[in-house]
């Protein structure tokens, strides 16, 4: 029989850690308990962080927005702060799943499972995002791009949760956008996803980007010199086209059920090339 | 482990290990077998419930989650023998084929039009595309929900 813990405050989970420090945590479950349930993984124990009120809601910190890990995607779609300062995020987390899946699944499961093709991690990188890594010893921020490490893999460390995410708000950028190819619209795991937030001069022309793909490496890509090379002139098929082109070079896919290595490859630089079309 | 919840209004309570699969409780331990098992990975949607109102997966919940919560079946949306008046419309529209999935579609509709009691068919479509209908009869699972969204309004109009 596998225990599960549903502890209360963040004071309950530092006791529950005491007692079983090799216990894993979820919050939604709509990731981590399909693999218990189907055999996958087995762990004796199971936290829960549902019941902990400390993990959610959103807030309103001056030049950032702090998120509660434990906001489920419903919750974000409805909230102001995130439909007003960030709507990338907002895009990508209203294509995750469906509405059940929205309605439990949280936002720090999307990080902590680290797949490649969490949808919410294209925006945070672009936004270059900080995980509030919380312990009974105290408190530590880390850039979202240091704390994912591969595949499934973070730099959480035992008896430590992720307490918040902390996004700066992107007012330096005019232009917001998020895209995701999948199979089908709902219930779909991204083929290829792109976050890209741009500054246009009046003129039009580039004068910021920040860009980031999902699904097409073991992590995020991110690719300063398909940036750089938008800086500076305006958005055209052919200065599209110039950094789709560095993309399709800088992107590390797999080839899998969904799709093969060259189409992902393909589809990457695509959707910069549709732009034009968000524009 | 002991876990007592209200279920459809009436207190329960049942000896289960805590994380037995929510789903199973309702069908295998308490024989509720309304809510339907289907993929066991939260992509068809037969295993809608509401739990506090809103639309959950009880095949991704754990029992011990279900603690004092109000969890809501199809078997106890009608009220003193009254169908709801999304139930209503899936019969006279026949939004019904195999009905696998339609305490799940039914459910998922009542939590949509709790949110938004005047949805476009869009919406409608969007609000129960996590569940899964095989013998793909959602036309008249749209044109039911539409129905049940006016008829629900219409009843607080008077």
């Amino acid at each position: 029989m596998r225990e599960v813990f549903l502890p209360g405050s963040l004071e309950e989970l530092w006791r529950c850690f005491e007692e079983r420090p090799q216990a894993a945590v979820y919050a939604g479950g709509t990731d981590l308990l399909v693999g218990t349930y189907n055999g996958m993984l087995n762990p004796e124990t199971l936290i829960c962080l549902d019941r902990i009120e400390e993990l959610k809601g959103v807030g309103d910190r001056g030049d950032n927005v702090r998120i509660g890990s434990c906001t489920t995607h419903t919750q974000l779609l409805e909230e102001s702060l995130v439909q007003n300062h960030l709507p990338a995020l907002w895009r990508a987390i209203a294509g995750i799943g469906s509405p059940l899946i929205r309605n439990m699944g949280t936002i720090g499961g999307n990080i902590c499972t680290a797949s490649p093709a969490g949808d919410t991690l294209p925006p945070l990188y672009t936004m270059k995002a900080e995980v509030e890594l919380r312990s009974k010893g105290g408190a530590r921020l880390m850039p979202i791009g240091d704390f994912v490490t591969g595949p499934r893999a973070t730099r959480l460390h035992g008896e430590e949760v992720l307490a918040a995410v902390w996004v700066k708000k992107p007012v330096e950028y005019n232009l917001h956008h998020f895209e995701k190819v999948g199979l089908r619209n709902a219930l779909a795991c991204s083929v290829v996803s792109m976050a890209a937030l741009l500054r246009l001069a009046p003129d039009g022309l580039v004068e910021k980007a920040a860009l980031a793909w999902g699904s097409v490496g073991p992590t995020i890509i991110t690719c300063r010199e398909a940036e750089e090379a938008l800086i500076g002139g305006k958005l055209t098929a052919a200065s599209l086209g110039e950094a789709a082109a560095i993309v399709r070079k800088a992107v590390n896919p797999i080839s899998d059920v969904r799709a093969d290595a060259d189409y992902r490859r393909t589809v990457a630089g695509n959707l910069l090339l549709r732009l034009t079309v968000a524009n | 482990m002991r876990i007592s919840f209200y279920l459809n209004g009436k207190k329960t309570d049942v000896e289960v290990p805590p994380d037995r699969r929510f789903v199973n409780v309702l069908r295998e331990d308490l024989g509720i077998t309304g809510t339907k098992d289907g993929c066991g990975a939260g992509e068809c949607g037969s295993c809608t419930i509401l739990v506090d109102g809103h639309a959950r997966l009880s095949c991704l919940m754990a029992a011990v989650q279900l603690q004092g919560r109000q969890v809501t079946t199809i078997e106890g949306l009608a009220a003193d023998g009254t169908l709801h008046p999304v139930q209503e419309a899936f019969i006279e529209y026949g939004a019904v084929q195999c009905g696998f999935c339609t305490p799940g579609v039914i459910l998922a509709a009542v939590h949509l039009l709790n949110q938004n009691p005047d949805p476009t068919r869009e919406q409608i479509r969007v609000g129960l595309s996590g569940n899964l209908c095989r013998c793909s009869g959602y036309v008249k699972i749209v044109d039911a929900v539409e129905a049940a969204a006016r008829k629900i309004r219409e009843g607080k109009l008077r």
